[in-house]
């Protein structure tokens, strides 16, 4: 889950990272609320978790009341890149001196935690890493030995930080580590990170995304879930614990494994399809699972027909059945189901299914992926 | 031959008395696999149709002689338990939990590395593995594997999906080719076991003679096994990676799976592959017919 920079920044807080003063809004007068609370001037921000926000014009500098009433106006509700801005954060203008770069992050080919550090801040780090390499700071860390304030200054020391930053950049950097890691962060980044002309280090941005297989153990993201911009089937799906996301195409997919149905969309393609959406039911998935799924594609009015594709593991060929003819007894299905059965009690599953008695116009079988697939976009394509 | 497990392979099931470990582990006894006990801490002493169960791996340990462990447990309490079957002695441990948080996984790994360099972890999120006839550890059917001949050419298997995994499987039943050893590696950000620990034991093993490889989008393990293929792996392989559809910036399903910042793309993992030497199909299917081809060619 990614967080909006008000959230990271809130999140950041409790890890004791500095941040600027400053409170949520959505709507004008709240802005001019918590302006005043922050204290002029402040920078109006854009609250969407897409890049480019500035140059899209969705952060203003405001000197008072009127200018927060303008820009706040014109940046709630505004469009940047098929994000719409339903909240604004205002925070009180810090004076910078310099702008650095802080994250981290998971190595996986390393399998080790990434320190990166760059005394370039506030261009996108991956500007960075093509025009300077040389101004990055890669510094790996063992997870079971962590970091400490020594560490962290050195890396500091060793990404030319200039003297006067190296302590405050040191003590963020611990602190971002812990945010990291005890916050089970994918990844904790600042920037820019910058150097006030106080002399003090402070967090400007921030960027975090979170581990949703931590949930459990942190229940403080509740609100941040409340927040997330999911569509509405999204979140249906999520509530009944599937795995779904939205596409473009006709053919609904419903799979058993992230695998299988990355591979059902790959094979829908190559057969001159398009999919509807990616869904996995996961290991496991019991009736109850299968008719949720098939009410949640049913949903979707751009679907022409359902392929279903089933390789039995975990996942037991006859509760994959039982769902299908239970969902079919509580909702009437916009599109024809083909369907692929195999793996784990598939023989089972099948009979289940022929006793069931379904006419083949709302249900067929076919034995394998490919053929499975031509049917459904047979279907898709001919309606 | 296989790779790491066999007929000899004594497999003890963490979580034994619980709905997977159960069902899974009656399974894995059922095709052969030598399941000599159990464990559940507070459980000792109680059995499991037939099965002991112990209250700590230690305990089974030193019952039973196993050298294996299956842990189908829940997120919160995987960790603990790989770890325990690793300072018990455990060579082996499959974990098969979908769902544990990455930083667990991350020092889990690195403990394994520093103070139990002995034990080799296969998953977490993962299938398990099948070496069809001998040993069964993990939610494989084992009926949809086809026995390895004598002489061979027989097939090894590994894959990132555990679907996936069936569906090679499957396939290659399909066309009557004798697999060695199936991997399911898993889809997680920090495997225990990755593509070329597998390829490694491949090329070693006298009773394989081809490879196939499945990966997905996301990393950069597979870009990892092709460098590494093209300078170790002397054996026939071919390959499919999953995923060419998929939008960039979207995890689909696996925690590892995703395209970021136009890197990890299945095009790009293709095209590595190819140039290692791999036979690259667009589809399960295809992979296998690439495969059929190359066993033809051996026998």
């Amino acid at each position: 889950m990614d967080l909006f920079e008000y959230q990271g920044k809130q999140y950041f807080a409790r890890y004791g990272i500095p941040v600027s003063p400053g409170g949520i809004a959505d709507t004008v007068e709240e802005a001019v609320v918590q302006a005043a609370a922050a204290g002029y001037p402040v920078v109006v921000k854009a609250q969407v978790q897409v890049g480019g926000r500035g140059k899209a014009g969705g952060i203003k500098l405001a000197n008072n009341a009127d200018e927060v009433r303008l820009h706040a106006g014109n940046i709630l509700g505004m469009d940047i890149k098929g994000h719409v801005v339903k909240r604004v954060w205002v925070e009180y203008a810090s004076d910078i001196a310099e702008e650095y770069y802080a994250s981290f992050t998971l190595d996986r080919a390393a399998k080790k935690h990434l320190l990166m550090l760059s005394v370039e801040g506030g261009v996108e780090i991956e500007t960075v890493a093509e025009t300077n390499p040389d101004a990055i700071l890669l510094r790996h860390i063992n997870p079971i030995d962590g970091i400490d304030l020594d560490w962290a200054r050195q890396a500091a020391i060793d990404a030319k930080m200039p003297a006067q930053s190296v302590e405050g950049v040191a003590s963020i950097l611990v602190q971002l580590y812990r945010c990291f890691t005890e916050g089970d962060c994918d990844l904790a980044e600042i920037n820019p990170l910058i150097l006030k002309p106080t002399g003090e280090i402070h967090a400007l941005d921030a960027k975090v995304s979170l581990d949703n297989n931590a949930d459990f153990r942190h229940p403080e993201w509740a609100e941040y879930h409340a927040t997330e911009e999911l569509d509405e089937r999204e979140l249906m799906a999520r509530d009944k614990g599937l795995q779904y996301i939205g596409l473009q195409g006709s053919v609904g997919i419903i799979a058993n494994g992230a695998g299988l149905a990355m591979s059902t969309l790959d094979v829908v393609n190559q057969v001159g399809g398009a999919a509807a959406n990616f869904l996995d039911i996961g290991g496991g998935a019991n009736a109850d699972l299968m008719s949720a799924a098939l009410e949640v594609i049913n949903s979707d009015h751009s679907v022409k027909s359902i392929l279903i594709n089933i390789f039995g593991g975990i996942t037991r060929g006859e509760e994959v059945a039982k769902g299908i003819v239970e969902a079919l007894n509580r909702v009437e299905l916009r599109a024809p189901i083909v369907i692929r059965l195999d793996g784990t009690n598939a023989t089972e599953g099948r009979q289940i299914l022929e006793s069931a008695g379904i006419p083949e116009s709302v249900l067929q079988s076919k034995p394998t992926m490919l053929e499975a697939a031509r049917a459904a976009v047979a279907i898709a394509n001919a309606n | 031959m296989a790779i790491f497990v066999d007929q000899n392979t004594k497999v003890i099931v963490q979580g034994l008395t619980g709905g997977q470990g159960k069902y899974h582990g009656l399974r894995n006894r059922a095709y052969g696999t030598q399941v000599v006990g159990g464990v559940t801490p507070g459980k000792g002493g109680q059995d499991v149709e037939g099965i002991p169960v112990y209250d700590s791996v230690a305990d089974a340990v030193a019952a039973t002689g196993a050298d294996a462990s299956f842990i189908a447990v829940p997120p919160k309490a995987a960790s603990a338990a790989i770890l325990e079957a690793a300072a018990a002695g455990v060579r082996f441990v499959v974990c098969i939990t979908e769902g544990i948080p990455a930083q667990d996984e991350a020092r889990v790994y690195n403990t394994l590395i520093r103070d139990y360099p002995n034990t080799r972890l296969l998953g977490p999120n993962c299938p398990g593995i099948i070496s069809p006839g001998k040993c069964n550890i993990g939610i494989t059917a084992g009926e949809i594997a086809e026995l390895p001949t004598a002489t061979g050419p027989n097939v090894g298997i590994v894959s990132r999906s555990g679907t996936l995994t069936y569906q090679a499987l499957y396939e290659l039943k399909q066309r009557g080719i004798g697999v060695s050893t199936c991997v399911g590696i898993g889809g997680d950000p920090v495997p225990g076991t990755n593509f070329i620990d597998c390829l490694t034991g491949f090329q070693a093993d006298p009773e394989t003679h081809a490879i196939i490889m499945i990966g997905e989008i996301g990393g950069s393990a597979e870009e990892e096994a092709a460098e590494f293929i093209k300078a170790n792996v002397t054996k026939p392989m071919s390959a499919y990676i999953a995923g060419v559809t998929a939008p960039a910036g979207k995890k689909m399903g696996h925690a590892g799976a995703i395209v970021s910042g136009g890197k990890g793309t299945a095009q790009g993992k293709m095209d590595a592959l190819a140039a290692a030497g791999v036979r690259v199909g667009l589809n399960p299917t295809e992979a296998s017919d690439l495969m059929g081809e190359i066993i033809a060619g051996l026998r």
